[in-house]
């Protein structure tokens, strides 16, 4: 069987969080009473103009810098014409041949392009499916119809469903260090398609490509396009062939069902928005928003590397991760000058997501970043150990609270050099007599019989390392 | 008859400001006679009741709306079935800025579908009859407003232009029809047929009264991306001679296409031109032959999008019972469109499909832009360009219905000047004898009016009107219809 080369190119739309719609006054909302933030214009009344938000503008020039993409000193709205009850005009006005960001790149995957449209409005399926087939009727809330999109388009520069997520999530962590969107995948503000095509491992000519709509969060994008990677795979290896269509995943059960084939693509019948002049930004309006950029994940990851000596895939995870980044720099800021910066970045990235999980915004647990600095600041007092230290990040978890009661209320203090320990160590070696004389003909594997016995009466409270110590000091090793 | 019917606009406001007249009176008289015509000039009536209009520029003066615009609270169709019961919830800039300046509204006027037409025979309402002749159509698609104004039903009516619909009614009626630049005046609230093209104006009784209206219609809109409003202040024309000023006729007029009467009333308003001082002289507009082609692919092109709107989802009429979605599109869209407009919007569609878009649209878009150079050009050696507004007289009822390409023909000289977003006007010539065969003396039984039409340069409407004032001081021309209404 050949070894294929997965060739994906991703589309990602991204809500702008701005004030008002893409071309009327009406303000944004998410999950408010239904058509209750609507006007003439967004509705597609008769008469009725659109008028660009400046704001959108900016967002979508900003997005473009950071995107390192051109901008065009001049660029078109056009009309993108079908039918559907969630599309009020008939047609979405959006950008086809000249849009505001030419090409860029972000972290070695090239960008064709970044365009302003509108957003649909939402149609609801009233029925058991809750999709449109077997709907009993369709209702249509146009709160949503007109929110400002940027549509991000990258070239096909990626090649795994895992590569396809972790560029994505650099991706969104760079849109959300702009501040122009809340690139949450659950509330519909951060959308990617992706085109998938298969071929033979070394041939530059790309096989026939599907389209996988709207999956919506970063597990499923990566399930989804691995799912169809394997689809494909199998087709061809069968000697079958590649149909050229539209796919939907449904992660509950994996798989993968046409929404339409190419036969029935539509035809956009695309053309210049009348209604609409070119925009055309200044120069100088670049170089204003150019200057105001903040720091990008990229940059920052390469800032906690090299200046705060992080190791570069727990920098990477920072950086890229939004929430998690952030999450990070509050508990840096709560642990204060000397802190022990390496420590608390495995702390973040290690323990704390073994708990909460790699997509899960741990702002939003209930442990606090003063709590993680603490705890951490405990493990390096060596006040606790670090079986004890987990027993408390597991409670901080729970439940939230402050480390050091839950240390005092569960016992979970180290043992340091204490009569106590000295006494249980003696207990130790005395139990384990074959250990011992191991010991002494210097097999060192032998203490871990003596630091289990130990742990075991101190309740894990011991500190190994001091352990060792006293051992090998009662033994003369 | 009533004297106050004879006055136009302007003189109403004079003699409302003096206290000569009441405004409530002149309404009244408008309304009645509105709500008792026969021709078929409006197709609703508003509300008896005057708005306090003292003190302000227009005093009152009643005025008639092409039902095109949208107007809040007073159900606004554009003459079409699909929209029956639609009722906006907000008024068009164009309008508002009338009524803020103190015109009051009296009705709705006919129009063709979607301001598709040159006939106004394509309205859901039925036809209207032109004043001069009922057996004839008033032009169109601005045909109600024409033949309300020019049968003494409205002392004056806003139109929109996008291939002559201002001019060409004008001409038919004996009228003022005033094209603007493009974006002189704000589309907000107009129901969009062609969105590059589309531009309201006036429809008046004098040149006086044109540039009164136009002075309160324009001005830059936020709601309206495309407006610019114009560049200088609207000035009430008042020059006595032409002298200086270069009238050009573009050459080669194929005058084949053109009733001999209506060459002959032309040829009469050229000798006029120079009696008050102007010159006559020639420029090549090369691609003006193409313009018709090319405008009647944008023109549909924009209409097809433009009209999807009109899907029965929230607003209009919905077909009945659909069985799905593609059912209740299809039987909305089938039922609520008429003939004319379910041919341009399949014109347009067609177009704009994917393998035909550069042969159709592109092209039609290259050579607006030759039609644009091609008056920059002229522009350069001359003051106006001017032609015969229409090739013929207002032609018959039914005459033209089932030969859409001749009906297409007749914009022959008014498209290419909106292709480039020209102003121009219409202006009373002179009258041809009824089969166009002749000039007519005023008075003549049966004669029927011609139209000169004026076209300057981008934002020159003010010396648009001085010329066409002076053209119109210097034409003896016979008294509109509204003079021999009965009262």
């Amino acid at each position: 069987m050949a070894e294929y080369e997965a060739v994906i190119g991703l589309e990602i739309h991204v809500q702008l969080s701005t004030a008002t719609k893409m071309f009327c006054g009406c303000r944004l909302s998410f999950g408010d009473t239904p058509n209750t933030h609507t006007c003439p214009v967004c509705l597609g009344h008769p008469g009725t103009l659109p008028v660009p938000n400046e704001e959108a503008i900016r967002s979508a020039i900003k997005i473009g810098l950071a995107l390192n993409c051109e901008i065009a000193p001049r660029s078109m709205f056009h009309r993108k014409n079908y039918f559907y009850p969630d599309l009020p005009k008939g047609y979405q006005i959006s950008q086809f041949d000249s849009p505001i960001c030419g090409e860029g790149e972000l972290a070695g995957v090239q960008l064709e392009r970044a365009h302003m449209e509108e957003d649909a409005a939402k149609n609801i399926h009233v029925g058991d499916s809750g999709r449109v087939h077997g709907a009993s009727r369709t209702v249509v809330d146009y709160n949503r119809g007109g929110t400002p999109l940027v549509e991000i388009v990258t070239k096909p520069d990626i090649h795994s469903g895992a590569q396809a997520r972790e560029w994505l999530q650099l991706l969104r962590a760079t849109v959300k260090q702009l501040g122009v969107s809340d690139v949450n995948m659950e509330e519909g503000s951060l959308r990617c398609d992706a085109n998938i095509s298969i071929r033979p491992v070394g041939q530059t000519e790309l096989g026939v490509k599907t389209e996988l709509k709207n999956m919506n969060s970063f597990r499923f994008i990566e399930r989804g396009i691995d799912a169809e990677i394997a689809r494909q795979t199998a087709l061809l290896d069968a000697g079958e062939k590649v149909q050229q269509e539209t796919l939907h995943f449904d992660p509950a059960t994996g798989s993968l069902t046409s929404l339409r084939s190419k036969e029935e693509a539509h035809d956009y019948r695309y053309f210049p928005e009348p209604d609409l002049v070119p925009v055309a930004p200044s120069p100088e309006l670049i170089d204003e928003i150019r200057a105001s950029l903040p720091e990008l994940p990229l940059a920052k990851a390469e800032r906690y590397e090299n200046e705060l000596g992080i190791a570069a895939d727990t920098a990477k995870f920072l950086a890229f991760n939004a929430d998690m980044g952030a999450y990070f720099e509050s508990v840096l800021a709560a642990a204060g000058e000397g802190a022990n910066v390496k420590r608390i970045g495995d702390w973040v990235t290690g323990e704390l997501v073994a708990r909460i999980g790699a997509d899960a915004n741990p702002a939003e647990s209930n442990v606090s970043p003063e709590a993680l600095a603490r705890l951490v600041e405990l493990v390096n007092e060596k006040a606790v150990n670090n079986t004890g230290a987990k027993t408390v990040l597991d409670k901080l978890v729970e439940g939230g609270g402050d480390p050091d009661a839950i240390v005092e209320a569960e016992g979970l203090a180290a043992m340091g050099d204490s009569d106590e320990l000295a006494g249980i160590i003696d207990a130790a070696l005395e139990a384990n007599p074959k250990a011992v004389d191991d010991l002494k003909s210097g097999n060192m594997k032998a203490i871990g019989a003596i630091i289990g016995f130990v742990m075991k009466q101190t309740q894990g409270r011991a500190d190994g390392g001091e352990v060792t110590r006293i051992v090998r000091e009662k033994l003369g090793l | 008859m009533s004297d106050l019917l004879k006055l136009t606009a302007a003189q109403a406001v004079e003699a409302l400001g003096r206290g000569d007249v009441d405004a409530g009176e002149l309404h009244s008289l408008y309304r009645e006679r509105a709500a008792g015509e026969t021709i078929n000039s409006y197709v609703s009536v508003g509300d008896p009741l005057v708005p306090d209009a003292a003190g302000k520029p227009l005093a009152g003066v009643p005025i008639a709306v092409k039902d095109l615009f949208c107007v809040e609270g007073i159900e606004t169709r554009a003459c079409s079935k699909i929209l029956t019961g639609y009722i906006p919830p907000y008024t068009a800039t164009a309008i508002a800025r009338l009524q803020d300046a103190g015109a009051s509204y009296l009705g709705k006027t006919n129009m063709d579908e979607f301001a598709m037409g040159s006939s106004n025979e394509n309205s859901a309402f039925g036809a209207v009859q032109n004043p001069w002749d009922p057996t004839r159509v008033p032009g169109g698609s601005s045909g109600g407003s024409a033949a309300a104004v020019a049968a003494g039903l409205a002392p004056w009516a806003t139109g929109t232009d996008t291939g002559g619909s201002i001019r060409q009614p004008a001409a038919f009626c004996g009228l003022v029809g005033l094209k603007p630049t493009y974006g002189a005046i704000s589309r907000y609230g107009m129901i969009a047929f062609a969105s590059s093209l589309d531009q309201a104006g006036p429809i008046t009784r004098d040149v006086t009264d044109a540039a009164l209206m136009l002075k309160y219609m324009q001005g830059r809109d936020e709601m309206d991306s495309t407006s610019t409003g114009m560049t200088e202040d609207v000035m009430m024309p008042s020059s006595e001679s032409l002298a200086g000023k270069k009238f050009a006729i573009p050459a080669p007029i194929d005058w084949n296409g053109v009733q001999p009467g209506v060459k002959e009333v032309f040829d009469l308003a050229c000798k006029r031109i120079e009696a008050a001082g102007g010159e006559i002289v020639e420029v090549p507009l090369p691609h003006a032959d193409y313009a018709l082609s090319a405008y009647y692919v944008i023109a549909p092109a924009e209409a097809s999008a433009n009209l999807s709107r009109f899907d029965g989802v929230r607003f209009g009429e919905r077909a009945a019972d659909p069985t799905g979605l593609t059912d209740m599109y299809e039987r909305t869209r089938g039922d609520g469109f008429g003939p004319e407009v379910k041919r341009r919007i399949m014109l347009g569609t067609y177009a704009l499909s994917s393998g035909y878009y550069d042969a159709y649209y592109n092209r039609a878009q290259q050579v607006r832009t030759k039609i644009l150079e091609d008056y920059a050009a002229a522009f350069s050696s001359c003051d106006f360009i001017i032609t015969p507004t229409a090739p013929s007289v207002a032609f018959g009822i039914g005459e033209k219905t089932d030969d859409p390409l001749a009906m297409y023909l007749g914009d022959l000289f008014t498209v290419p000047v909106s292709l480039a977003g020209l102003p121009a006007i219409s202006v009373p010539a002179g009258l041809a004898t009824s089969d166009g065969s002749a000039a007519a003396e005023p008075g003549a039984d049966g004669a029927l009016p011609v139209g000169l039409q004026i076209v300057a340069p981008h934002f020159r409407e003010n010396a648009l009107l001085e010329a066409a004032y002076v053209f119109e001081q210097a034409t003896e021309f016979a008294d509109g219809p509204w003079t021999w209404a009965g009262s």
